[in-house]
């Protein structure tokens, strides 16, 4: 109780940063705050859309749960990863995170090769942004064309902050012996949100239109 | 540079807590996906769902973007704003039911002219 009131006193001393953070990590939090209600829009627009349309349910659990399943785990598996990044910085073992930070970026890209391989399947299967293949018109009549839309409008988003958030942190591994410990944890803060968005994405997309044919 | 001053960063949290907080993450994704497989119906599935991500998002949050070793100002700056992202989700569900009751659903059946 006592350190709280003095850190509080010191605070408002002077000379301090807001929050006790660096002005780069406070940006990137406002950052996520923004990017967040982004994605949110988007979601509840889906779910909007959703809930008040007759919708397709076609992913079968093998193979598209199966596959959707592997890419979590890939993506949690890369949050791990840099927070081992983010820890070896701390503890000042540089190159171990630069390790940590590409074995990160390396599993970012796998969930992206995956999912594109999802894509292809789907584009084959003759889904497209505002139509719908010919045997789900079939199986779910009168369903809208907007499964389509909004498919591949989040998940190409999320892909699109998969890819970004890649390439972040490929600069971030070339330049770890340079950068300071702060930067580190900043690109980590990116990457986690990133896991975050699909913590929302794939249960709202995937396992809400499961094929209850077995 | 007066950015390393003010941050008396002890970089609270070790491997063991972080692979204890994935396995956590694993085993709640692990359990949505046992719920897709049994084919539960959608509106516990969503709301079961709905729960579990936000636990995982607070895991997240908490532990890996480490928001729970940071200043409690900085915790109350963010974290409102995303429980209102899931506020606002709540507020247009009704909403979302009541357009599906305006929706057109085709001709009436013919069953009643002879």
């Amino acid at each position: 109780m006592a350190t709280e009131a003095q850190a509080l006193a010191g605070d408002w001393g002077g000379g301090v940063h807001p929050y006790r953070v660096g002005h780069r990590k406070l940006g990137m939090w406002l950052f996520i705050m923004s990017d967040s209600l982004t994605f949110s829009a988007l979601l509840i627009g889906y779910a909007y859309v959703r809930a008040s349309n007759v919708w397709p349910t076609p992913f079968k659990f093998y193979p598209s749960i199966v596959f959707s399943s592997v890419m979590t785990l890939v993506l949690l598996s890369s949050s791990l990863t840099m927070v081992m990044a983010v820890s070896a910085s701390a503890h000042g073992k540089k190159s171990s995170a630069q390790k940590w930070i590409i074995a990160t970026a390396l599993l970012g890209a796998t969930f992206i090769i995956l999912h594109s391989i999802e894509w292809n399947h789907l584009i084959k299967e003759g889904l497209r942004p505002f139509q719908l293949p010919e045997e789900w018109v079939g199986r779910w009549p009168g369903s809208t064309p907007l499964f389509g839309a909004t498919f591949f409008g989040i998940t190409g988003m999320h892909m699109f902050h998969v890819f970004t958030g890649c390439i972040y942190l490929f600069v971030v591994a070339a330049r770890a012996k340079k950068l300071k410990h702060e930067d580190i944890e900043i690109s980590g803060l990116y990457w986690h949100f990133v896991d975050l968005v699909w913590m929302f994405v794939f249960p709202m997309i995937y396992l809400l239109s499961i094929d209850p044919k077995k | 540079m007066s950015a390393h001053a003010d941050s008396a960063e002890h970089f609270a949290g070790s491997t063991k807590l972080f692979a204890s907080i994935w396995m956590w993450l694993l085993l709640l994704t692990g359990f949505e996906v046992f719920l897709g497989y049994i084919h539960l119906p959608v509106v516990y599935m969503l709301v079961i769902l709905m729960g579990a991500s936000i636990v995982k998002a607070a895991l997240i949050v908490a532990y890996f973007m480490h928001l729970r070793f940071e200043r409690l100002n900085l915790v109350l700056t963010i974290v409102p704003a995303l429980v209102i992202c899931i506020c606002l989700l709540l507020v247009f569900f009704p909403d979302s039911l009541r357009s599906r009751e305006l929706r057109y659903s085709g001709p009436p059946a013919p069953a009643a002219e002879k």
